[in-house]
């Protein structure tokens, strides 16, 4: 039973799983490839069993264990079962060994019939190779006798066969006698024909053999007949390439057989070249031809495309025909041909600059910039083939050239939009008085003028960013991706524009009056809105614009945005001062005739305003309409309830009194200044022609303080009776009336006003003022 | 003694029938200023000018109300001796003592009123004198020691427009023999031998020319300042354009000055009530004199607060002076003294005001 154990697999395995190999080694192996199994699967040996967790591998007593001690598993089951469970495991093991003798003995008969037919297998082929063995001897004999009758063959053919290879050298040899015989008659039936080629190819294969050849008489006149017939046809050859009827590829031909023929090179490169510049030549005139002034000029771009076809083309022929033709020449022929190709291409960018010059007044700038791509790619072929002609360069050269000319055309252009615009808003100024309506407003004017201009400028640099297109062949020189851009575009188009508008508006303040003042005030008013609106959003637009559109880089310095500003900021303040100059000279030049011209002593008793005064508050609010049409009203000084109802401080003050009165004691005037010191202390200077500020308030407190104060410069020097300064009593109050809502503060106004009744009583020798009450009676009448 | 009177023009305008004149000694070492009143009993004065030759003797132009009529005239005056020879014995008793003019001769004939300006000749013997009146330029010539005025020669403007004169000065260069004056915008030069127009500058200011003053030094160099605020320097070869502009003021510049021996300095007098002391290195007659000196940093024992001293090396403002609350109507330099200049505002008062010292010491040394 325990050798059984012993021998036997595994109760769960079954016999026929290893039928082959030693029956003692199976279970070793099995087990040891189940192991690595488990191993693999990361099993423990005895979870893959189904057994309880932890049997020791070494028990003695496990029946499938390799440590399995019969004696130790006897004692074990004798110690510990039962009498019923010994008698059960007892019979359970006699019938396990019983099934393994049965399947032992099915095994064995089992594979008895496959080792019968193996050795029956093995002694048919035993039989077998014995025969094949004598077909091989046999097979060895008949392969000698074959080659020992090849071998005596060969010996029969050797003499035969050295016959008959010098029967063919000599054939050849006369073969060739008789070329070199018929050479001659060959040369003259080809250059009859016309087949040079032909001629020159048997001419260059005869050439070695004669000359070696030439000490013998009959070679000899065959070379010198040859001879003859070569110069020959190098003389019709020649003749062929001087006419030069044909074109460079025929002539190319020519020259190449003429070189073969051993012409010198270096006249026949003189020559070539010679012929080429006829033919360039040709071209040239027929382009100068298109320029001439008589025939309608083509367009441009025709123009480029005929000189690109024409001149350019042929230039490319001639310049491959002869790099590949005189190669050989080494740089002097190089040199030659570059010195050729720069002489006509100058004179090729001569007549396309008269050409682009034309040009330079038209409006159709894709049509150009498609012109100056034709131009400059055509150009790029014989760049590349020529490098030391330089022409690629001088291509590029032309085209900046006339991309700045371009630029400077669009400056100019821009300029005279912005003239035209000024036109056309002095015209709107001027023609809706006639209809008797303020006409378009304007604030619309400005809009017109702003979009106008804006358009404009758009417009342009759409125009000009042409010559930055990707698909433009000269986009992506180092001129057209930096300068053109930052410098060209940027500074020259659009900041020379800007600038040079801010000096056109300026320009309008810097001819004050003495030429006629023709520039109407509204103008002035405008032209400063448009550069305060040009300061304050248009210039940062455009100029992100066109930074955007070019790409702008940094390597270049650049006007900065805030420089810009700063001087549109100026000119539309200077522009706002001048113009309240303007104005306030017109109501200044009013005030100052209605004083000059009036006799003061001998006025009679003022029964109302002056109709000076009515109109300069009738234009005063004209100017406030117009103004505030454009500029925002601005911060006033906080006022009294009712201002208009202010009386003359200058009268109801008893202390002002001594102003005035008769006082020629000595120490009357003393007084006189002490009061009227006393009265300045306790107001602020006024700056008469102070800078303004950009709104309606400002502007209006400009022009009224110039009146006022012209108002007051002219009563000092007038001498009035007691009506006069009466009336100027009145048509002082009437103007306080009225213009204190007009200025940002109106004790300034006041303070005016006040000085001036001053002046006024000050100049009277019998200053009697009218009484309050009745001044403002008389006011609220007119 | 200072001022040869050469300020004085609305000075105290008194509303009567006369006017006085303040003769004010300055006393420069010891700073005292003494007044002394001249009544000027036919009317008030409106300009005044003196004799190059004789001290005592003085022209103005005054207006004379009569019949609820405003006339101007103009009068030679001789001033009492004891004024004339300068001394003051009494220099606080001046308001008790108001002396009188004496009457030389009127200036005036029937033909000819309303007198804007009476010019002396500038380096005659004081007996010749030049009137702008309306729109006449007359010349006199006064005999038997100024007690009679003979009208030499005059001419008159045609044409149309505003035609009255304004101002006039009379060039110290060519001998004497030319004048130029102001009316409206224009400035026109004359011949006084043949009273014939020279030059013309049309439009010279935007608007009324209110003064003008030859360069004392360079011949055909004159100032014009007027109601546009600017003050303008005139090559009278070349009257197309401006040598110059300056525009400080802020409002009509009433008076420009060439100081008699600097001309480089120039003094301006506006209704902005400041007084203007400009540095015109650039067209003065000394152009490349002075150098710049570093170490100059001037002691400040004279200087305003107000004063911008600068280093004048080119055309600049020297110094801003604003102690005037009034429009000022007239400035003048000292004939005495060429560092020394007066300005006289509306108000009455006269400032007198010294060239700062450091530029002073830039232009001597």
């Amino acid at each position: 039973m325990a050798a059984a154990a012993a021998a036997g697999p595994s109760p769960g395995s079954r016999p026929g799983d290893s039928p082959e190999g030693p029956e003692g080694e199976a279970p070793e192996r099995r087990r040891k490839a189940h192991g690595m199994l488990k191993l693999y699967y990361g099993l423990s040996e005895g979870e893959a069993a189904g057994r309880p967790a932890g049997p020791d591998p070494l028990d003695p007593t496990d029946l499938n264990g390799a440590h399995f001690d019969p004696e130790v598993y006897l004692d074990k089951l004798r110690r510990e079962c039962p009498l019923a469970q010994l008698m059960d495991s007892e019979t359970d093991m006699v019938r396990q060994i019983r099934a393994l003798d049965s399947d032992m003995q099915t095994l064995v008969y089992e594979n008895y019939n496959k080792f019968i037919s193996a050795t029956d297998t093995i002694r048919k082929m035993k039989n077998d190779f014995r025969k094949m063995e004598d077909e091989m001897d046999r097979l060895a004999t008949n392969m000698a006798v074959i080659t020992d009758f090849s071998a005596r063959i060969s010996a029969t053919l050797q003499d035969r066969h050295e016959r008959i290879t010098k029967l063919a050298g000599v054939h050849a040899l006369l073969r060739k006698l008789q070329f070199l015989f018929e050479l001659p008659s060959r040369l003259t039936k080809c250059v009859e024909l016309g087949a040079y080629g032909q001629a020159v190819r048997y001419q260059g294969r005869a050439q070695a053999v004669l000359q070696q050849y030439q000490h013998l008489p009959s070679f000899r006149a065959i070379q010198d007949d040859c001879q003859v017939i070569t110069a020959r046809l190098a003389q019709q050859l020649r003749q062929r390439f001087r006419e030069g009827g044909s074109g460079a590829p025929e002539q190319a031909e020519c020259v190449e057989l003429l070189l073969a023929l051993g012409e010198p090179a270096e006249e026949l490169c003189e020559e070539f070249l010679a012929h080429a510049r006829g033919r360039l030549e040709e071209e040239l005139r027929s382009l100068e031809a298109e320029l001439g002034p008589s025939p309608p000029a083509p367009d441009v771009l025709e123009f480029t495309d005929h000189g690109g076809s024409g001149f350019v083309g042929g230039l490319c022929q001639v310049a491959a025909a002869y790099q590949e033709l005189f190669a050989a020449q080494g740089p002097a022929g190089a040199e030659r041909l570059a010195a050729f190709a720069r002489e006509l291409g100058s004179r090729y960018f001569a007549l396309v600059e008269r050409r682009l010059a034309q040009e330079q007044g038209g409006g159709d700038n894709s049509l150009l910039v498609r012109a100056l791509d034709r131009f400059h790619r055509r150009l790029r072929a014989p760049g590349a083939l020529l490098a030391a002609a330089g022409l690629a360069e001088a291509a590029t050269e032309i085209v900046e050239r006339v991309a700045r000319e371009r630029l400077g055309h669009h400056l100019q252009g821009l300029r005279a939009a912005f003239l035209g615009c000024l036109t056309d808003v002095r015209q709107a100024l001027a023609a809706p008085r006639v209809a008797g309506k303020e006409g378009p407003g304007l604030a619309e004017l400005l809009a017109n003028v702003a979009s106008s201009i804006l358009s404009h400028i758009k417009a342009s640099l759409a125009a000009v960013h042409l010559f930055t297109a990707k698909e433009v062949s000269f986009s992506n020189k180092p001129y057209f991706r930096g300068e053109f851009c930052s410098q060209g575009v940027r500074e020259g188009l659009i900041v020379g524009f800007i600038r040079s508008m801010c000096q056109t508006a300026q320009s309008f303040c810097d001819s004050p009056g003495e030429k006629g003042g023709a520039t109407p005030p509204a103008l002035l008013l405008l032209l400063s809105r448009l550069c305060l609106d040009y300061e304050t959003a248009t210039i940062s637009y455009i100029l992100t614009l066109t930074d955007e559109q070019f790409l702008v880089q940094d390597q270049f310095p650049v006007t900065p945005v805030s420089t810009l500003c700063a001087e549109a900021r100026e000119t539309a303040r200077r522009l706002l001062t001048h113009y309240v100059k303007v104005q306030g000279l017109v109501i200044s030049q009013m005030l100052r005739k209605s004083v000059e011209t009036r006799d003061w002593l001998s006025t009679l008793e003022p029964r109302n305003v002056r109709a000076v005064m009515k109109r300069v508050v009738e234009d005063t609010t004209a100017i406030d309409v117009q103004v505030g049409l454009l500029y925002e009203e601005g911060v006033r000084k906080a006022q009294s309830s009712d201002s208009s109802k202010r009386t003359f401080s200058v009268y109801s003050s008893s202390r002002q009194q001594g102003r005035y009165a008769p006082s020629y004691t000595p120490s009357a005037p003393m007084d006189t200044n002490l009061l009227s010191n006393i009265q300045k202390l306790f107001s602020e200077r006024i700056d008469v022609f102070s800078p303004v500020e950009f709104n309606k308030v400002s502007v209006l407190t400009g022009i009224i303080k110039i009146s006022l104060k012209t108002l007051l410069e002219c009563v000092r020097l007038r001498t009035f009776g007691r009506f006069g300064l009466q009336q100027v009593q009145v048509d002082c109050h009437f103007l306080q009336l009225y213009l204190w809502r007009f200025v940002a503060d109106e004790e300034l106004v006041h303070l005016l006003l006040d000085e001036v009744v001053a002046s006024a009583a000050l100049r009277c020798p019998d200053p009697v003022p009218m009484e309050p009450s009745v001044v403002e009676v008389i006011c609220e009448r007119g | 003694m200072w001022p040869h009177r050469g300020i004085s023009l609305q000075a105290p305008i008194l509303p009567e029938k006369e006017g006085e004149i303040h003769i004010i000694d300055f006393d420069d070492e010891n700073n005292i200023i003494n007044k002394n009143v001249l009544l000027h009993q036919a009317g008030e004065i409106w300009h005044i000018s003196a004799s190059p030759a004789d001290r005592g003797v003085l022209a103005t132009c005054y207006n004379r109300t009569s019949d609820s009529k405003v006339l101007t005239c103009a009068a030679v005056w001789r001033m009492p001796k004891e004024l004339e020879s300068g001394s003051h014995e009494s220099p606080d008793d001046s308001s008790s003592t108001a002396q009188t003019l004496e009457l030389l001769c009127h200036l005036d004939n029937t033909a000819h009123s309303n007198m804007a300006c009476v010019v002396w000749e500038p380096m005659g013997d004081g007996k010749k004198i030049i009137s702008l009146a309306d729109n006449h330029i007359l010349l006199w010539d006064l005999q038997e020691s100024s007690s009679q005025a003979v009208l030499a020669s005059s001419a008159s403007l045609g044409g149309k427009g505003q035609l009255k004169f304004t101002s006039g000065r009379w060039s110290p260069h060519h001998n004497c023999t030319q004048v130029a004056t102001a009316n409206d915008t224009t400035l026109r030069g004359w011949d006084t031998r043949s009273m014939s127009q020279i030059y013309c500058i049309e439009n010279a200011h935007g608007q009324l020319v209110r003064d003008l003053d030859f360069n004392p030094n360079k011949q055909y160099y004159l100032a014009s300042c007027g109601d546009d605020c600017k003050v303008k320097f005139w090559d009278t070869r070349n009257v197309t354009e401006p040598v110059k502009t300056l525009e400080e003021h802020s409002h009509w510049v009433w008076n420009v000055r060439y100081n008699h021996s600097h001309d480089q300095l120039v003094l301006t007098g506006s209704s902005d009530s400041r007084v203007i002391l400009s540095n015109m290195v650039s067209i003065s007659s000394e152009p490349f004199g002075h150098l710049v000196d570093d170490d100059d940093i001037s002691d400040q024992e004279d200087h305003r607060s107000e004063e911008k001293s600068k280093e004048p090396l080119q055309d600049n403002v020297i110094a801003t002076y604003e102690e005037h609350e009034d429009s000022v109507y007239a400035v003048d330099w000292s004939s005495a003294d060429p560092w020394l200049f007066a300005s006289l505002s509306y108000d009455g008062r006269l400032v007198i005001n010294r060239v700062p010292r450091a530029l002073k010491y830039h232009i001597l040394l």
